[in-house]
């Protein structure tokens, strides 16, 4: 009667559900697992056919026989000079952009949203492109030929769409109650800005600036029009300098026989890498700034 | 003394008060209570103007302080609140340390030794009760604390800049019972000190703490002031049958 029916309705759901169920977990873990192991298996590659070749004095040395011999000292001289410009100039610039777009303008409005626009378009140019920009404005317009200068300029263009929307994003975040609980406290906006909005920010402000020194570190074909790929230790920032990336490109392709240095220097610049990612973790942990919450404990 | 006469309160154009007209006595405590949307808290963020930073706010009427418009009597909306200090409804300290949460605005706000700092945020953690619970660990988070330890830090925090006025935005509908009535108990022991104007839903509040009491409602769909006066006698007898029935936990 019903009362079997309704017996039988209310067990088939259950299993019907669980095999599914069980696929779908199957399923997830199985693609979270394979990420990891791609990413597992490209470290141990490097790490297998690089590691061979590091020593320290491969980290000194400077660039012998076309790169089989010797070391990378001036190339990782070059590439920290190269992020040191962009840095030195993206992070001023999209931070103060960052404010204009969150707190200077209406969110909504069309400025802010045509310069949001702008920087989706930009942030979709393909690196090349960057670098051909690179190339004819700043080298050759400007005059600064091929140089750690241009390169890092180039650079610092390229990660401003990131750098920008990641700063945004975290200043965004920051809870509304901040800024009147600052106001209500008669700070005025500039001191509500500095004191309050953006050490709130801070973790995530950090976490954009890791970003985009991991893209960076990681860009090849925007350097060679504008860095250039000389491998002698830069004299000045007008000199042509020769980044990690490039290196590995150079070894990779262009040197027979300089494979395993192009792998030892792909295991430096992932181990700089990790090495940026940790001491940021660090630092913040350090400053107390991880796990912003609102609302008491109880 | 903190006065309006004829406040008016509108967002977008849309009008939420009109007219409202009251006096807060120094050292008195004045409680706003009405049903939710007629304006109450809208009319606190006008006193300190608050509704600056909101978009789309537009206040029109006089609000005087001891006789003069806050324009006269303040060069700037900053110096204005740091004579009418704000608690709100949820605790908000930074996301800092106890110490850093008082010293911020008091190091904005002028030159202060370290000592006197000092000073300043034992007295005030000492007047919100807080110091016993909290004097060991002053350099932890803020948001280490629970609700209720927060909302008194908030108001600690106010203090620190002493003051003239307090303006209280339902500060204890977020905390438990027990937190709520430590609160409570504070607010009182602050009486005399400051003026305190206080929005409430709890009445039975309002008629332990308050004063005087300013009943809103909203009439035509927009808020009004429809009665105040001496919060005892009100609770007694009122002229507005809207406000006896209301009073007595009949209807709102």
């Amino acid at each position: 009667m019903s009362g079997g029916r309704f017996h039988a309705s209310a067990t088939t759901p259950t299993r019907r559900h669980q095999i599914p169920e069980f696929f779908t977990a199957v399923a997830v873990w199985m693609a979270a697992g394979l990420v990891v192991a791609t990413l597992a298996w490209i470290l141990i590659d490097i790490a297998v056919r690089g590691i061979s070749q590091l020593s320290p004095s491969f980290l000194i040395e400077g660039v012998e026989d076309a790169g089989r011999a010797g070391g990378i000292g001036p190339v990782l001289f070059s590439t920290m000079l190269i992020l040191m410009v962009t840095l030195a100039l993206a992070i001023p610039l999209s931070l103060a952009t960052a404010i204009a777009l969150t707190e200077r303008v209406d969110q909504d409005s069309r400025f802010a949203r045509n310069v949001r626009r702008c920087l989706d378009v930009l942030a979709g140019v393909p690196s090349i492109v960057f670098g051909l920009f690179g190339n004819a404005f700043f080298a050759i317009m400007l005059g600064l030929g091929y140089s750690i200068l241009t390169g890092g300029l180039t650079l610092a263009c390229m990660v401003l769409p990131i750098l920008i929307r990641t700063s945004e994003q975290a200043i965004v975040a920051v809870p509304n109650e901040y800024r009147y609980a600052a106001a209500a406290l008669g700070l005025g906006r500039s001191a509500t800005l500095f004191r309050v909005v953006l050490p709130a920010a801070a973790p995530a402000l950090m976490a954009g600036v890791v970003l985009s020194i991991g893209r960076a570190l990681a860009e090849t074909a925007a350097l060679i029009f504008t860095a250039g790929y000389v491998a002698r230790r830069p004299e000045s920032l007008l000199d042509s300098g020769r980044s990690l990336s490039v290196h590995i490109y150079d070894m990779a392709m262009n040197v027979p026989g300089g494979g395993s240095r192009a792998y030892a220097t792909a295991c430096v610049l992932v181990a700089l890498l990790l090495a940026i990612n940790a001491t940021t973790t660090l630092l913040l942990h350090a400053a107390g700034l991880q796990g912003r919450s609102v609302g008491g404990k109880g | 003394m903190i006065s309006t006469q004829k406040l008016s309160i509108s967002y977008h154009g849309r009008t939420v008060l009109r007219n409202a007209s009251l006096v807060a006595e120094p050292g008195k405590v004045l409680a706003l209570v009405g049903p939710s949307g007629c304006g109450k808290s809208s009319f606190l963020c006008a006193l300190n103007r608050m509704t600056d930073l909101l978009p789309g706010a537009r206040v029109s009427g006089q609000i005087t302080f001891d006789g003069q418009g806050i324009e006269e009597a303040f060069a700037s909306p900053v110096e204005l609140r740091r004579n009418v200090g704000m608690i709100f409804q949820k605790p908000n300290p930074f996301a800092m340390s106890i110490r850093r949460n008082i010293e911020l605005a008091v190091r904005e706000h002028g030159r202060h030794s370290r000592s006197d700092r000092q000073r300043i945020i034992e007295s005030v953690l000492r007047d919100v009760g807080l110091w016993d619970e909290v004097h060991d660990r002053l350099d932890h988070s803020a948001l280490e604390l629970s609700g209720g330890q927060q909302q008194r830090l908030c108001i600690a925090r106010a203090l620190a800049l002493k003051p003239q006025v307090l303006l209280m935005d339902e500060p204890c509908s977020a905390l438990d019972p027990i937190a709520a009535d430590r609160v409570e108990q504070l607010i009182r022991s602050m009486r005399g000190q400051y003026t305190i104007i206080i929005v409430t839903h709890n009445l039975a509040q309002a008629r332990r703490l308050a004063d005087h009491m300013a009943v809103f409602w909203i009439c035509e769909g927009v808020g009004e002031i429809i009665e105040y006066g001496e919060t005892e006698s009100l609770f007694r007898s009122s002229a507005n049958p809207l406000v006896t029935s209301y009073l007595s936990g009949r209807s709102g």
